[in-house]
């Protein structure tokens, strides 16, 4: 077998470096806004005296967190506390191998994907990778050895498992559309224009999608993992110094590429009404990855925007929005999408208005169900103010 | 020794190494995260193959989902250390030596026959038709009927499931 350097070995290891590097730095641009955007929101200024407009704030941070001292409590499972935050971040960050971050650019002769590896079951592969996020909250939670961390675990695990499978329905409708599971066929498929892509034809894919990102990411409304006023922290209470940054990281590592995905699945990926084709082959692989970086940064403010926006959910209240709204609206778009591919030979803007109109019929039907449910007399076993009454006896 | 070969050695050794530590750590916590670690070594292996659907099967269906789920039930009994002389007593270890010798003889059987049999196929050969443009052809026209049986066995035994704990729970109120 015959091994071109060039191809096979340096363009790819340069792909590799250049998008593990754009995702740290990406994760420090996420800190810096984060703190900036959720000032602007509460009409605060935020971090801003390192550097200009606080832009160094994210660095100093970091050098703030690798100073610390690494602690580690007596009372924890030493190899797995070690281990957790990694098992975490990993997933988060191999997940950005399969999303093409825009068109193929020629240098020198040589036409470059803009993709790490595009394999053919490019969705099973993430669907495979975000299902093991879950172990690094559940393993740092168990082996912290307390029960705030337990807890918080044990609620994010049960979140995590409960959306992943919306996450994986939502997109059984694109993956009919476009018959690949590659996701750099299925941003070509969806072509220049706003009005072909896949966030209006499934629409109610589409949102609940993006529902069971934010959960997936354990950020608000969905972020019962580490309720703050519940569980101390969740499943990082012990953590401390770089351990502790290294859960943040992978926090803001699952944002970003979450919306890459997203972006790539459900907003046309790199294009832009046919903005992404102008200029030579150089210019146009520099376009096209400008508008999905610009894209996605779109997305993760809209990350920042709903965590000051809507409040945390009930841990009931999540399982419920989770498997008697999210589901069974992914289940229906499966179904539409199928019966009217076939009917009206493909026609997308009677698929896009039939998804809607399923979504509405099968949230109306579980929304009068639940209803009905609560007006029937239940009797409460326990009442709510038990936890206080360990309070009173302290007193 | 080509880039196959080397990853083919070491996918090999992780999923060994991983098989022997499930059942030699005393804790059930991680005989779960090794048995994790071995699962996906195998979908190495898998990949190497050129079966990419049946690796990413593998993953979400084993490590992702029904391991998860295993840790969740090992934490929430609180399982503990086992003890020195613990599992194997009596009977158990009788049949686990009889299975262990079984085992072997199966291994020996197929590494010999893989021996003395030159004419095996390419992997390479086999795995072009085996996309998964290839099965979705195979599910979803050759072997509709047999596919729909066991989606429909599958649904029944996830409302059985439903039913069950329903009940359970109307009887303590």
């Amino acid at each position: 077998m015959e091994i071109d350097l060039v191809e096979q070995i340096i363009i790819p290891v340069i792909k590799v470096l250049f998008i593990a590097h754009l995702l740290v730095i990406g994760v420090m641009a996420m800190i810096w806004s984060e703190r900036r955007v959720s000032g602007w929101m509460q009409d605060r200024l935020g971090p801003n005296r390192v550097g200009p407009q606080g832009l160094l704030q994210p660095i100093a941070d970091g050098i703030k967190f690798l100073f610390k001292e690494d602690l580690i409590p007596n009372h924890v499972d030493k190899p797995l506390y070690v281990l957790a935050p990694a098992m975490l971040l990993i997933p988060a960050m191999i997940t950005i191998a399969v999303v093409p971050f825009g068109d193929s650019i020629t240098i020198a002769g040589i036409e470059i994907p803009l993709q790490i590896a595009d394999l053919n079951i490019g969705i099973l592969y993430i669907l495979a990778i975000t299902s093991l996020g879950v172990y690094g909250v559940v393993i740092g939670a168990w082996a912290s050895n307390n029960k705030y961390s337990l807890l918080g675990g044990l609620r994010s695990s049960a979140q995590m498992i409960s959306y992943e499978l919306t996450l994986g329905l939502a997109i059984i409708g694109i993956l009919m559309l476009s018959s690949s599971l590659s996701l750099r066929t299925i941003a070509v498929e969806q072509g220049a224009f706003p009005w072909k892509w896949n966030f209006l034809i499934h629409f109610p894919a589409f949102l609940a999608f993006t529902a069971a990102m934010f959960a997936e990411t354990n950020r608000l409304p969905f972020d019962l993992a580490e309720a703050e006023q519940e569980l101390v922290a969740g499943y990082h209470t012990e953590y401390s110094s770089m351990k502790f940054a290294i859960f943040f990281m992978a926090e803001y590592m699952n944002m970003i590429v979450g919306s890459a995905v997203v972006v790539t699945l459900f907003l046309g990926g790199w294009h832009f009404f046919g903005l992404e084709s102008i200029g030579g082959p150089f210019w146009s692989g520099v376009i096209s990855f400008a508008i999905f970086f610009i894209k996605t940064g779109i997305f993760l403010f809209v990350f920042i925007w709903v965590r000051w926006t809507l409040p945390r959910f009930r841990y009931d209240q999540l399982m419920n929005f989770g498997w008697k709204f999210l589901l069974p609206v992914a289940l229906s778009s499966i179904v539409v999408t199928g019966t009217l591919y076939i009917i009206t030979g493909g026609s997308l803007v009677w698929i896009g208005i039939g998804n809607v109109v399923a979504a509405f019929i099968v949230v109306a039907i579980v929304a009068g169900m639940l209803a009905m449910d609560n007006n029937k007399p239940e009797v409460r076993s326990t009442p709510a103010a038990a936890p206080l009454r360990g309070l009173d006896a302290v007193e | 020794m080509n880039a196959e070969m080397i990853l083919f050695f070491i996918f090999g050794a992780v999923s060994l190494i991983g098989a022997i530590s499930v059942i030699s750590f005393r804790h059930p916590i991680y005989s779960a995260l090794s048995l994790i670690v071995t699962f996906f070594a195998q979908a190495g292996l898998f990949v190497l193959l050129g079966a990419h659907f049946v690796a990413a099967v593998q993953v979400i269906v084993y490590a992702g989902a029904i391991m998860v789920l295993f840790l969740f039930v090992i934490m929430l009994l609180n399982l503990g250390t086992l003890s020195e002389k613990g599992a194997m007593t009596g009977k158990l270890k009788g049949i686990a030596i009889i299975l262990a010798i079984l085992f072997a003889a199966e291994g020996i059987y197929i590494a010999v026959n893989a021996m003395t049999n030159t004419k095996v196929e390419s992997a390479q050969a086999v795995t072009e038709s085996f996309t998964i443009t290839y099965i979705g052809e195979l599910l979803f026209r050759d072997y509709l009927l047999p596919f729909e049986v066991t989606s429909l066995i599958l649904l029944a035994a996830l409302i059985g499931v439903i039913v069950l704990v329903k009940r359970e729970s109307q009887t303590e109120n």
